[in-house]
């Protein structure tokens, strides 16, 4: 029987740990931007239909954000205990811009949460509103620095190595903005915007589907398809930007993308086929001739170099990356035929009589979610075998712990996080299939915001 | 004073802030236990549900601080500590969803106020255990752990982990005598006074084996003059005691509260006593683990710019929510 070594199940762990912390952030991040524009349209056009939305997603953002704040601490310590040789080397360069998310990000999101949440009816509307405000800041924060730190790893700058090995900074201005951060941060941001917009269209169409005058409802759906018509397709172009930055800085991550093993002048687009990163070839293949330097290089004719012209230890598994690329692309495009469908129909003006719409719409909830994971694997993978890129190899980077160890944690925090995240999706679920227009009746009656507030209170 | 003790100090600060405020939320889970009836979960719950979030960066300050200040402490200790660290992180799972999901399903509320309770009381242990362990020392080669990841278990680290619960189950209950008001009130007062005498005796032992640990620590607090300088400590411990202890028999509001807290900084600082210079026991010292002078000023201007921006919000959140906390006061 094969036994794993510890750096394996170091690296499982994290890519497990990982990947289900990005799904809250990836959410609440666009989450704590909708609430904030929900209760800045309640405040000026004073229509209590606004009020309704922010309470009923302010609930789901309260789950979603409490689990990312849990899962988000055992982030912050994975690197010292699996990755004990990388937070040595690194900690002079990336302690002080993580230092930074928790100061400007952690302490801002948490010390307005809680009047976010229970505040209304002690500090007034106005003072609510900032509070709001102030935790989506926060999130935006937190990208800002995290991704930094990311990208440093991607494309390291502004650093020199002493004399036991340690990265040092030299200029923190390059080092921050290092040349893959721009585009990474301007990706990810708008995933997480459409990650969020999908949710919120996806439940706006399940309650239309229930009840088609669901004025909630409505709003919802309406909101939602409007951020991606118009960010779907900017995300194509920023994450067009993206590649072209990693072609620069990481080109076997590209050639592993797009399954090139061999040199080629005037490389086609491979739309499909199977790589084989043994034999290092590519099988069963679909393509466009000459497209794939055209994209790449903006010239039919541009040579592109291949896996095989990579040192043999340098270079990222294809079989992964070419994979997981096509998945994130492959719903971006979907993403960007849904938001073209959503404004045929508000032309038409069958908007919110088209069922099919609201069905697809529906099935597209999660899409975001799976889009934002495929695309870190992408990101993440064809990185390898570094952790910072070119400068520190993954297998140099781990903890002197034994196999048991990490073997005994892993499968703790894999039961744990199916126990408690599970719940937690279950409530999110539970939440999602409240009807957003609660209390029809109270509808009706409530023109004075006092009544409107007491909605607060309601259990 | 070199950037590098400034640096030890903000992380002592860190640290402390950490113990004191995540303490009290955590000994609520601790003190849940012996409150049986619903409505009281309930309050003693909201008493802490808007600003235990804010309590608990603190942890991930520590944790951040060390790893940009300090790499090589942090490389060393987390692998160190590996298991107690991972149990505590569970526990922090555990009772961290409790504080939505117990809301979310009437049915459920049992099992989520168990996984508060459970998870609270491993946070704990799990801290103090890892905080004997760390005093203990961590054997250390060239710039890596060198032991087993059973290192961290001894009598002293289950010890110092059982001495926790208490401490914090006094925090707790000294928290909810501020903030809750007749019946729930009472019973807290009864169980503070039990939490303050468990906390004492534990206090009594940890100082008096710690420096059996070691011929340094031994050296600190014992070798002539040392002992004149650290000598106020115990004192001023003896006061605090005796205060804490009036506060309680008067059955006063705050004060409680307040020494319990006295008792912890005091602790804390025969904890530094015993450290420093070292900033992992036994042989590695602030100066050697620190990172390079540009990391450290670099964050050193963040944290002048943000820690009084965080305590001033901090401080209004907690304004905000000031008083007695009322049944019903919830958004769910």
């Amino acid at each position: 029987m094969h036994m794993f070594e510890a750096i394996d199940l170091a690296r499982f762990q994290f890519a497990f740990v990982v990947s289900f912390h990005i799904i809250f952030p990836a959410f609440t991040i666009g989450l704590a931007s909708y609430l904030a524009v929900l209760e800045a349209l309640w405040l000026w056009k004073k229509d209590d239909r606004y009020l309704k939305l922010f309470n009923y997603w302010l609930k789901i953002f309260a789950i979603a954000f409490g689990m990312g704040v849990v899962s988000g601490i055992v982030m912050s310590y994975q690197f010292g205990t699996n990755w004990s040789v990388f937070s040595d080397k690194t900690g002079p360069v990336l302690g002080p811009l993580m230092g930074y998310e928790v100061l400007s990000a952690f302490f801002l999101e948490a010390g307005f949460l809680g009047i976010m949440l229970f505040g209304m009816n002690k500090v007034g509307k106005k003072l609510h509103f900032f509070a709001t405000l102030m935790v989506a800041f926060g999130t935006f924060f937190s990208a800002f620095w995290i991704l930094s730190v990311n990208s440093w790893m991607h494309t390291p700058a502004g650093f020199s190595i002493n004399d036991v090995g340690q990265f040092v900074p030299e200029n923190w201005i390059e080092i921050i903005f290092n040349p893959s951060f721009p585009y990474r941060l301007t990706h990810m941001l708008m995933a997480a915007y459409l990650t969020t917009a999908f949710v919120v269209g996806a439940v706006g169409a399940w309650h239309l589907l229930k009840n088609n005058k669901n004025l909630c409802a409505r709003t919802m759906l309406s909101m939602a398809m409007w951020m991606a018509a118009v960010v779907a397709p900017l995300q194509l172009i920023a994450g067009d930007m993206h590649g072209l930055n990693t072609l620069e800085y990481q080109p076997a991550k590209i050639a592993a993308i797009e399954g090139h093993y061999e040199t080629k002048k005037g490389a086609p687009l491979i739309l499909f086929g199977i790589p084989d990163d043994e034999a290092m070839e590519i099988n069963s293949i679909v393509e466009i001739p000459k497209l794939g330097s055209m994209i790449l290089k903006h010239d039919f004719d541009a040579e592109i170099k291949g896996l095989k012209d990579f040192p043999a230890d340098e270079i990222p598994p294809a079989e992964i990356i070419f994979w997981s690329f096509r998945i994130m692309v492959g719903i971006g495009m979907a993403m960007i035929a849904l938001g073209l469908w959503s404004l045929f129909l508000r032309w038409k003006d069958k908007f919110y009589s088209t069922k099919l719409f609201h069905i697809v719409c529906m099935i597209m909830g999660p899409a975001g979610f799976i889009a934002v994971i495929a695309g870190w694997i992408t990101t993440e993978v064809g990185r390898q075998p570094f952790t910072v890129y070119g400068m520190l190899k993954t297998i140099d980077s781990v903890s002197p712990i034994d196999a048991p160890a990490v073997a005994t944690s892993l499968l703790v925090f894999i039961v744990t996080y199916f126990l408690v995240f599970g719940a937690g999706t279950y409530y999110i679920f539970k939440q999602f299939s409240i009807n957003p227009d609660i209390d029809k009746d109270q509808t009706k009656k409530v023109g004075s915001l006092g009544v409107s507030l007491k909605l607060f209170d309601k259990a | 004073m070199s950037i590098e003790l400034i640096w030890a100090i903000i992380l002592c600060f860190a640290i402390f802030a950490y113990v004191v405020l995540d303490g009290f939320d955590l000994g609520i889970g601790i003190n849940y236990p012996f409150i049986s009836s619903k409505w009281e979960r309930d309050i003693a719950m909201n008493t802490v549900a808007p600003i235990w979030d804010g309590n608990e960066t603190w942890l991930i300050l520590g944790g951040g601080g060390l790893f940009a200040a300090f790499p090589l402490a942090y490389s060393v200790v987390l692998p160190a500590l590996y298991v107690p660290l991972t149990a505590m992180l569970i526990g922090l799972i555990l009772r961290g969803v409790a504080f939505e999901f117990r809301w979310k399903d009437k049915s459920k509320t049992q099992i989520w106020d168990k996984a508060f309770i459970i998870g609270s009381i491993t946070a704990t242990f799990f801290q103090g255990v890892a905080l004997g362990a760390f005093l203990q020392g961590i054997p250390i080669e060239g710039r890596s752990f060198n032991g087993d990841w059973w290192h961290w278990l001894t009598p002293f680290s289950i010890f110092t982990g059982i001495a926790l619960i208490f401490g914090y189950g006094l925090l707790g209950s000294t928290w909810l005598i501020y903030k809750t008001e007749n019946k729930t009130k009472r019973h807290m007062q009864f169980l503070g006074k039990r939490f303050f005498i468990l906390t004492l005796v534990m206090i009594l032992i940890v100082s008096l084996w710690t420096p059996y640990l070691h011929p340094e620590y031994f050296h600190k607090w014992f070798s002539y003059p040392r002992i004149l300088y650290v000598l106020p400590v115990p004192l001023l411990v003896l006061i605090a005691t005796v205060f804490c202890f009036r506060a309680l028999i008067k059955n006063y509001d705050f004060q409680p509260f307040l020494w319990s807290i006295v008792l912890f900084l005091l602790s804390f600082i025969g904890l530094m006593i015993s450290i420093y210079p070292n900033i992992v026991p036994p042989g590695l010292d602030i100066w050697q683990a620190a990172a390079p002078k540009k990391s450290l000023q670099f964050l050193l201007i963040g944290v002048l710019i943000f820690i009084p921006i965080i305590i001033a919000y901090t401080s209004f959140t907690y304004w905000v929510f000031r008083g007695k906390t009322k049944p019903n006061e919830s958004y769910h």
